[in-house]
Parts: C-alpha cells; structure tokens; sequence
C-alpha cells in the first residue's frame, strides 16, 4: 500500500482521486506507524512553505529516515518544494534537506504565477518519464522555483518566458515534481503509474 | 512555452448544467458529473464550474457536487458562486477543488483575498470579474456583483489592479453584454484588463466562432479563453478548437 501524508495542506483530495482512478491501494495518514508500512510515500501540498514546514514538523524526521532508507517518496508541488534545503518564501525557511538546494521567487517580469501547462523536458533516464521520453506538457501553478544544487539529482526542465525552470527531480528513490501530475490529464496519470510501479506495488 | 488554456465551464443550477444569454433565458445543457469527466478526457486544460444561483439566493454552494464532479477531472478544476470568506475555500479545496473564484464577497471586503491567499496561496485565488459597459464612458467598463444582478460604480480595471495587490492570482473576466450571446469576446475590456495586471487573465463571455477564440488570445492579450455554449451544444470539440489554434500560431497543448 502507499500512504499519501496528510498533513493538513491542501490538495490531498486531488492526489486521492488520481492515485485510486490508476486503481493504486492507496491510504490517506499521518500516523507514523502506517507510513513506517507503506510500500512509498507521497507528500502532497499547496501553499506556503513556512506554513507546510510547521505542519509536517511532528513527521519531518520520520520522513527523512524513510527516504533515507531508501522507500519511494514523490514530493509533489509544495510537497515537492519542501524535499529541498530551504525556501526562500516570506523570509527563509529550513526545509527537509533530502535534495541540495532552495526554492526561490520567480524572477519579476513575468506574470507570475506560473499558471497553465507547460512543456517538460527530461533528463535522460529519469524513471518518472518513461514511455514519455521526449517532454510532454504538464500543468503547473507556482511562484517559486526551485534551483537544485545536487550533483546526484537528475533534473527535467520548463521554458517559461524566457528562463528555464526546474520541473521535475530524481535522486535515487526520491522523486518531485513542481507540477501537479495529479491535474496533468492522461500524461499525469501515466506519471504516476510510473511512480506506483517503482514501488513494487499494484 | 506556456500555452494558452482552453477551458469549458459549467454554469450549474439546481445540479444541472445551464447556459443563458447575459446570464438570464437559462436553458439545460446536461449533468456536470458526466461533462466533467468528458471534457477532461477529451483534452481541456481547465475545467471552471459556477453555482450559479449561490449569491442571489444566499445558498453555499454544493459541496457534495463539487466532490463528485471532482472524483472524474484530472485537470485543474476551479469552483465559484457565493463563496464569501477563506474558510469556504479551505472547504471546497477538500472537496476537490484547486482554486476558487470570488466576486461578490471581494467587492464587499478586499481583505478576503489577502487572507485566503496567504492561507491557501494565491495561485488558488481567482477574482471572478463580471463586467459591463459604462453606458456614460467610452472604453470604460464597471463591476456587477451578485451574479450580475447588481452594477457597481467600480471601475473594471482599477478593481483588477486592486484585487492582485490583494492577493488575488488569476482573474476570470466575464463580459456581461457579450456573454451567451456567441456574438465574440469583448477584446477591449480583456485587453484593458491584461494590460493593466500581472497575473492571468481567463477571457469569459462571447464564444462563439473559433475565429472569436483566436482573437481574444491574440488582440485580447488573454492566458485563456473560457466557453460553455459552443462546447456543451456541441458547435466544436475541444480537439477542433486546439487544432484551429495551433494552426493559426497559438501555443496549445494537444488535446
């Protein structure tokens, strides 16, 4: 079984609904003893860092110790934002430290948020991606980015008027992503197929 | 590249999908559970769904609905209509929803946005804009609230300029004297609007050939264009839409 981490930001419906549409054995928990159990882990959210940091806190080390151990753990959007070192998002916030790196703001310029769908392209033999090789559009909705500092990290990148922005990242068993595959219509499903088979499970 | 969005929207009442003409002559366009769950499968990018009867009649909106509707769309999904403090968005958020849109409450206190966005983010916070012309005014345009039942003497896009200080993220601009009526987007007011904010602009109101569609996206400045007539009676699908788009320039994702 996989255990979504429901600790009380946002979008955990959505995540829901996609996961048991694939016909994954899925849970919604924040008990330590379930996600000690499952198969892999995904960490959802929208919002705030500094907000989502003080609510994953009573989980934060467990998380950690999970991935570290080598258990599948898709971070998506902010819960994807939090796997890096710090955010930078209304004053700086420490975050789980499982990717090298930080989030920071958009550059000004640009209309901001990132909203709507944009074309991804992956990193050669990033697991997420397979059978989608060659980039595919998926839909995003964020302020911040993050710049990934990880020599281990495979990264997929977005072109958005006229930088590049970091939309997917790989490093062993943890996973991200700054779009939401759970709102990306058939390509994100097949994204987290993907990420379900990973896991070894149904 | 960004692409530009293609989204259908659900105007539903008492459960059922409805379309009007300048939001009135309301007539049945179908199940929202079910044209949900198609215009998702078949490559929309957005789906917007509005209670529209919440405001006048000072009914929530249905949450239970929202949730089903929700189970079948794996594209973003935006609900509206009565909503009128942060906490109703923390609900329709759980239910399903990504973002929510406001008007009525808004225009009553500013001070909504700036909570639900520094709750929720304001990517989630969508200030739904009902505009009409200023009849004294040339290229003015003025804010109508509660479902286009009451005109403001606010101007269409000072309030927009105000709403993003506020926090909102998007705007969903509906024009009042084009909506319904397949007539063409009202490509001043979008461009007005547009050119005035920095987040994105949902052009509403005026679907109808896809030459209107084009034209709102270019010479409108729009990140979006939203229809409900032309897809719910079945004029164009969403995959003619896209390729007429395509073909004239505009970045789509394919449906």
């Amino acid at each position: 079984m996989l255990v979504i981490i429901d600790y009380g930001v946002g979008n955990v419906r959505s995540v829901t609904n996609a996961f048991r549409h694939i016909g994954a054995d899925i849970a919604v928990s924040c008990k330590p003893e379930e996600i000690q159990k499952a198969a892999g882990l995904i960490l959802p959210g929208v919002g705030a860092s500094g907000y989502a940091m003080q609510k994953v806190a009573p989980l934060a080390d467990l998380i950690c110790q999970q991935a570290c151990s080598g258990k599948p753990l898709l971070g998506i959007c902010l819960g994807y934002q939090i796997l890096f070192d710090e955010s930078h998002e209304m004053g700086t916030h420490k975050c789980l430290g499982l990717i090298g790196g930080k989030v920071i703001p958009i550059p000004p310029g640009r209309t901001v948020p990132h909203m709507g769908w944009n074309f991804v392209e992956p990193a050669i033999g990033m697991r997420l991606f397979e059978g989608m090789e060659q980039g595919k559009h998926f839909a995003f909705a964020n302020s911040f980015y993050a710049e990934v500092e990880d020599a281990a990290a495979k990264v997929a990148t977005t072109e958005y008027e006229g930088i590049t922005l970091t939309a997917a990242v790989e490093k062993g068993n943890i996973f991200g992503m700054q779009f939401h595959p759970e709102k990306s219509g058939a390509d994100g499903l097949n994204m987290l197929r993907n990420f379900v088979r990973i896991c070894g499970v149904k | 590249m960004l692409t530009k969005r293609i989204i259908p929207c659900l105007d539903v009442k008492d459960n059922r999908v409805v379309k009007g003409v300048n939001f009135i002559n309301l007539r049945d366009a179908g199940d929202p559970v079910e044209l949900g769950a198609r215009y998702s499968a078949e490559g929309a990018d957005e789906l917007v769904f509005l209670d529209i009867t919440a405001t006048i009649r000072s009914k929530k909106t249905i949450v239970e609905l929202v949730e089903k509707v929700a189970q079948n769309v794996f594209i973003p999904f935006t609900v509206g209509g009565g909503i009128s403090s942060a906490d109703e968005i923390g609900l329709l958020l759980r239910s399903g929803a990504d973002k929510c849109s406001i008007n009525t409450a808004a225009v009553k206190n500013p001070d909504v946005l700036r909570e639900s966005a520094e709750r929720f983010g304001s990517q989630c916070v969508v200030l739904a804009l009902d505009a009409r012309k200023d009849p004294a005014k040339k290229d003015k345009w003025v804010v109508c609230v509660k479902a286009g039942t009451e005109r403001t003497d606010i101007d269409a896009v000072e309030w927009a300029v105000k709403a993003e200080k506020s926090g909102a993220g998007e705007i969903l601009l509906t024009s009042m004297d084009a909506d319904g009526t397949q007539a063409g987007y009202d490509i001043a007011l979008t461009r007005a609007i547009a050119e005035s904010v920095h987040i994105p602009v949902i052009a509403s109101g005026g679907a109808g050939t896809l030459e209107s569609l084009l034209e709102v996206l270019d010479k409108g400045k729009a990140s979006a264009v939203l229809a409900a007539s032309i897809f719910h009676y079945g004029t164009y699908t969403i995959g003619q839409t896209k390729e007429f788009l395509a073909a004239h320039g505009i970045p789509v994702r394919p449906a």
